[in-house]
């Protein structure tokens, strides 16, 4: 799994940072994501797949695997 | 357009107050948009499209085809008042505040008004309003700390945040009311503007306090001590509330602390504090095929779309602190989404599990049934929670 993110969609809700802080932070600036680990690894697979469903601004984009839908 | 129905659009089941009425869910099933009338102090009454399905209602407030639309009244500095890219600019100056961390590391701040408000109750005794002594308390403590209201002028904002969202209360008095608080924020601006304070606001004022107004600045610290006040002591009403009525999720809430995360995100589902958001189409959208035209009027219902069951069977009515994590809408979605959740979830995680601590043999002292709940106020909760233990 690869993380790519859309910045510029980015609102800076923080889901990704609460549901997987290991993965995500948020600048102290704007709150925008920061990617932490860009490949995480397979036990935060699916707090990451979480984070990406769950971002209002479907900013997360993951790579590497089946295309994350939109639930 | 289709008739103009009687759906209470927040309307909620006569033999409990947490269900939505069966006409929403009717809508929801519907696969025609309906149209119904739909009561506002605001605008008075207007016709509006409702959106009901979880879907419907996360795809429209996602896609930027929906805007404020004035259904509330306009504030400078006020996010709700703001779309497009005004909206994103005033947003990013807040964002780096209320971040999933920043929330985190309160976390003491927010224990320390708690045991507060719980030392309050147990001096009272029994009889004591969880609302008045626990619920209202503890987020205005958190908030006004962001914010560097002082102490000495606490009581006075919680009646103001109180008597701002009372549907009893003449419009005039709202709004002699919101001109004082404003009053009162113009003051703390000036302050700040003197001498950044080491908190939400002062730091806005330091970080960005050439770029706004000095009303724009106050109309922030309104929408910030408002939407951070009220939607929190109503959600935390209604979730212990609910909970007092299951005894046995009450014990879950108590007792494991490895539930408390699943929990909190199960009652901030079924006690959503918002239970309508009102919109107006920026231009013709679609949904679901169906047209929306430029200007109609749009409420999605939160109480509906936070129990639809999709393609699932489960009984979403019912609550369980335990079911997997579910979707729900009740900090919106999109641009417009809840800015301070996180810090709204650590509030709700520390304040439910230490209540039921101190108390553990909490209960009502008056018959669930005789409990007053907000239902036709604009954000959903219990007036008062007289207990005992």
């Amino acid at each position: 799994m690869k993380i790519a993110i859309h910045r510029n969609r980015c609102i800076a809700v923080g889901n990704c940072a609460a549901l997987a802080p290991e993965v995500f932070d948020q600048s102290d600036e704007d709150g925008t994501v920061v990617v932490l680990d860009a490949a995480p690894p397979d036990h935060r697979h699916e707090q990451v797949r979480e984070a990406a469903l769950r971002c209002p601004s479907s900013a997360i984009a993951l790579h590497g695997e089946t295309p994350a839908h939109d639930g | 357009m289709t008739e103009s129905g009687a759906i209470p659009i927040a309307g909620r089941a006569a033999e409990c107050p947490f269900d939505p009425v069966p006409e929403l869910y009717e809508a929801q099933k519907d696969e025609e948009l309906r149209r119904v009338t739909v009561p506002s102090p605001m605008l008075g009454e207007f016709d509006a499209v409702v959106l009901a399905r979880y879907d419907d209602v996360k795809s429209v407030l996602a896609d930027g085809g929906l805007h404020m639309g004035g259904s509330m009244p306009y504030q400078a500095g006020n996010l709700l008042s703001y779309d497009g890219p005004e909206h994103t600019r005033l947003r990013r100056m807040l964002t780096g505040s209320f971040t999933a961390r920043r929330a985190r590391e309160l976390k003491p701040q927010i224990e320390g008004a708690v045991e507060a408000a719980l030392d309050a109750v147990e001096k009272a005794g029994p009889g004591a309003d969880l609302v008045q002594l626990f619920c209202a308390p503890i987020p205005t403590q958190v908030i006004c700390e962001l914010l560097g209201v002082p102490y000495s002028d606490r009581e006075e904002f919680q009646r103001r945040t109180q008597v701002a969202l009372d549907f009893d209360i003449s419009r005039e008095e709202q709004m002699r009311q919101a001109a004082e608080m404003e009053a009162y924020m113009a003051e703390l601006v000036a302050q700040h503007r003197e001498a950044p304070g080491d908190n939400v606001l002062g730091r806005v004022v330091r970080d960005f306090g050439d770029q706004l107004t000095d009303t724009e600045l106050a109309g922030i610290g309104n929408m910030l001590l408002i939407a951070g006040h009220e939607t929190i002591a109503s959600t935390l009403s209604a979730a212990i509330a609910l909970l007092l009525r299951h005894p046995d999720q009450l014990a879950v809430v108590r007792d494991d602390p490895s539930a408390t995360e699943g929990a909190v995100e199960e009652l901030l589902r079924i006690c959503a504090p918002a239970t309508i958001l009102p919109r107006q189409a920026a231009g013709n959208i679609c949904v679901r095929d169906r047209e929306i035209e430029e200007g109609e009027r749009v409420v999605a219902s939160v109480l509906a779309a936070n129990r639809d069951l999709g393609s699932h069977d489960e009984n979403l009515d019912r609550l369980d602190v335990r079911r997997p994590p579910q979707r729900h809408l009740t900090f919106g979605f999109g641009p417009h989404q809840c800015l301070g959740q996180q810090l709204a979830r650590v509030e709700l995680r520390v304040a439910l599990p230490a209540l039921f601590n101190r108390f553990p043999t909490l209960g009502l002292t008056v018959p669930h049934e005789e409990l007053d709940y907000r239902t036709n106020a604009l954000v959903f909760g219990v007036d008062s929670l007289p207990v005992t233990w």
